[in-house]
């Protein structure tokens, strides 16, 4: 998935969330994770981008894990961008 | 996009919602189960508005802790203000307090509970009992969550109530009449560019904070001031934009708060030096001084040279000596927040901090109905026929200089409530909608298509915006004088004169959020303006508002609110000191 075609999905804008916390950490990995994902991590990012905002962010803060692999993996993902 | 207007599509409401954070939904609510037809245009779905991030609470006097009533709650409100807010309307807030919380109940909110069943309630600075004596327990909590609760249990009973939605709309402009009345708003879909005139008899902005301002923020990305940037291209001044809340330990470059709990349970703050910097500062207290002194002092040793890190931009916060097993069980929030975002455990080293903007005081003056105001002739509070705002946008003022925590959930349940209460009332005497004249249309229309021609423009948005929210943070954040703001005020000058030089690279119609961030820049721009503006004119130190040159509140010469417009610059108007039922507090000391 190149820069462009990211651009013609609503990744962007479904990353600006009610929360700095998530702000940072989705839109960080829209910029320097999402190309690399597989069409079943792709699959399961647009999941994750659907759950409300504490979800999300007990999730990505490491408070909660998901029980569901496939969101466990991207979550991980999510987290190795964050320091950039 | 629409070139055409006779082409763009048009709907009818009765009022037109902007922004759908608590102070939007609970008006939208009112209305809705008032059989009006209310629409709520939100540019992010609505349980991603920042009221999410609330979680301290919701002060009421309800006495299910310590002894309370509402006119302690008052008293403290007032004085937190330092004197700045209006007391009609801070008696109003408090009064309302103890039903908008049992209204939130009622609507599925769930409280945290005492032993005996009734809500919990828990002690937060500043609030007093019996008039500035022992400590009081006010703040109303759902957790750490109370924000997301609240919103959350808004939205679904908008959703029972059959509320119209347009989820990821962007408003662009009012659009008014010759005789000055609001007849709604223009706005596009976000998803594919379509344009929507939409037509209301009354409008009600409420769109939040504009803590995006600044380069350290606790905001979320979302609050540009969009509600304040239309309000004064609509001609209305902004009030008492000077007064920005500040925390003095967010994370240095990211924004995010390290909660005071953190020097509460013994951490503290160095410098580049390695000094322990607050014994300089405040001998006594330390690092347990008030916010401002705080975050003033972390603003003077980092001016002075002494910051940490190859910028020397920040200062440390200490917490290591606390030993792991405290930090985990008192403090596991922050250590997670240190880890994800800095790679570093504050059970290891220090965390790089520096004071972060989190809340806007100021905004779209309104009086207790939720109309916005504005001074015509001899008259300093005029309606402005069919506009109301409510919540963080508004300045209605009951925050004044200084907001006391767990009063922002309930100033925009109240006034959200109060505002519908009084559309509704507006509208049995106005049943008919205004034409719109096309020329109006056509403005906006055309606006909002310029960026869809490729044009060389010099700027970029994202190249404005960090200068802007640099120079912001330099020049208007917790260290002011008149050199610094005097600066500041011609670099946010000759950054705003470079607007009309912006391109933006994406001409698509599809998820454009090029175009989305260059409209809010423009609206960051007007409300930068309104700020740096304002601080620099008050000429005294009062709650939020600090200055190294003035550093004594000014009842005599301040204590009046600030009002700016891009019309007719600065003016000012009194600060309404008369409650509604009860005796005025008279300004003292703001010592606790």
């Amino acid at each position: 998935m190149n820069k462009k075609e990211i651009n013609s999905t609503n990744y962007r804008w479904q990353c600006r969330r009610g929360m700095l916390e998530l702000d940072l950490l989705l839109n960080n990995f829209v910029d320097l994770g999402v190309e690399t994902l597989t069409t079943e991590q792709r699959q399961a990012f647009e999941l994750l981008l659907s759950y409300p905002d504490q979800t999300l962010l007990d999730l990505l803060l490491g408070n909660a894990v998901s029980s569901d692999p496939e969101i466990f993996d991207v979550v991980r993902l999510i987290r190795s961008t964050s320091f950039n | 996009m629409n070139t055409d207007i006779n082409a763009v599509e048009r709907r009818q409401f009765d009022t037109l919602i902007i922004g759908a954070g608590g102070g939007g939904l609970r008006a939208s609510l009112q209305l809705a189960e008032a059989e009006l037809n209310v629409a709520v245009v939100s540019k992010v779905f609505p349980t991603r508005s920042h009221t999410v991030a609330a979680q301290g609470g919701m002060n009421a006097a309800l006495a299910n802790v310590s002894p309370d009533n509402w006119h302690w709650h008052m008293f403290d409100t007032v004085k937190g203000s330092d004197y700045l807010g209006d007391q009609d309307a801070i008696e109003y807030m408090c009064r309302a307090a103890p039903k908008a919380v049992y209204e939130l109940e009622h609507f599925g909110v769930p409280f945290s509970r005492l032993d005996n069943g009734k809500i919990y309630q828990r002690a937060f600075g500043g609030q007093s009992q019996n008039f500035g004596g022992d400590q009081a327990a006010r703040t109303c909590a759902a957790a750490d969550r109370t924000g997301h609760a609240i919103l959350h249990s808004l939205y679904q009973q908008n959703i029972r109530a059959r509320t119209h939605f347009f989820d990821e709309y962007f408003a662009v402009d009012l659009l008014k009449d010759d005789e000055g009345h609001v007849l709604g708003a223009l706005v596009f879909n976000i998803h594919d560019g379509k344009i929507v005139v939409i037509e209301a008899k009354t409008t009600l902005l409420a769109t939040g904070g504009a803590g995006q301002l600044f380069k350290t923020t606790t905001n979320a990305l979302i609050n540009t001031g969009d509600g304040m940037g239309m309000a004064m291209r609509a001609g209305i001044p902004l009030q008492d934009m000077e007064f920005f809340q500040f925390h003095p330990t967010g994370i240095a470059g990211r924004g995010m708060l390290i909660t005071e709990g953190a020097r509460g349970e013994g951490g503290y703050l160095v410098n580049g030096d390695g000094e322990r910097l607050m014994e300089r500062y405040a001998p006594k207290a330390k690092d347990l001084a008030s916010r401002d002194v705080v975050s003033r002092a972390i603003a003077v040793e980092v001016r002075e040279g002494r910051g940490c890190g190859p910028n020397k931009d920040h200062v440390m916060l200490k917490l290591d000596h606390l030993g792991e097993d405290v930090i985990q069980k008192r403090l596991p929030g922050i250590r997670q927040t240190c880890i994800t975002f800095l790679g570093i455990d504050p059970a290891e080293a220090p965390i790089p901090v520096f004071p972060t903007a989190h809340y806007t005081m100021g905004g779209i003056p309104t009086n207790r109905y939720g109309q916005v105001v504005v001074p015509v002739k001899d008259t300093p509070e005029e309606p402005v026929a069919g506009l109301y705002a409510a919540g963080e946008c508004a300045c209605v003022s009951v925050h004044g200089g200084n907001r006391l925590g767990g009063n922002s959930l309930l100033d925009i349940l109240v006034f959200g409530r109060a505002a519908a209460n009084h559309i509704i009332k507006y509208l049995k005497e106005n049943k008919y909608h205004r034409i719109i004249d096309d020329a109006v249309i056509k403005k906006v229309v055309e606006k909002v298509n310029r960026f869809d021609r490729v044009t060389t423009g010099s700027e970029t948005v994202a190249g404005l915006r960090n200068e802007l929210k640099q120079v912001m943070e330099e020049h208007c954040s917790v260290f002011r004088n008149k050199e610094i703001l005097q600066q500041g005020v011609a670099k946010v000058e000759s950054i705003a004169a470079r607007m009309k030089d912006v391109s933006i690279d994406d001409q698509s119609h599809t998820f454009n959020t090029a175009r989305v961030e260059a409209f809010e820049l423009e609206n960051l721009m007007a409300v930068a303006l309104a700020t740096i503006h304002s601080a620099n004119a008050r000429e005294e130190s009062r709650g939020a508002h600090s200055r190294t040159d003035f550093t004594e509140r000014d009842d005599k010469s301040w204590m009046r609110h600030s009002l700016y417009s891009f019309e007719n610059g600065l003016d000012y108007k009194p600060v309404r000191t008369k409650p509604m039922s009860v005796e005025s507090f008279p300004p003292k000391p703001r010592v606790y």
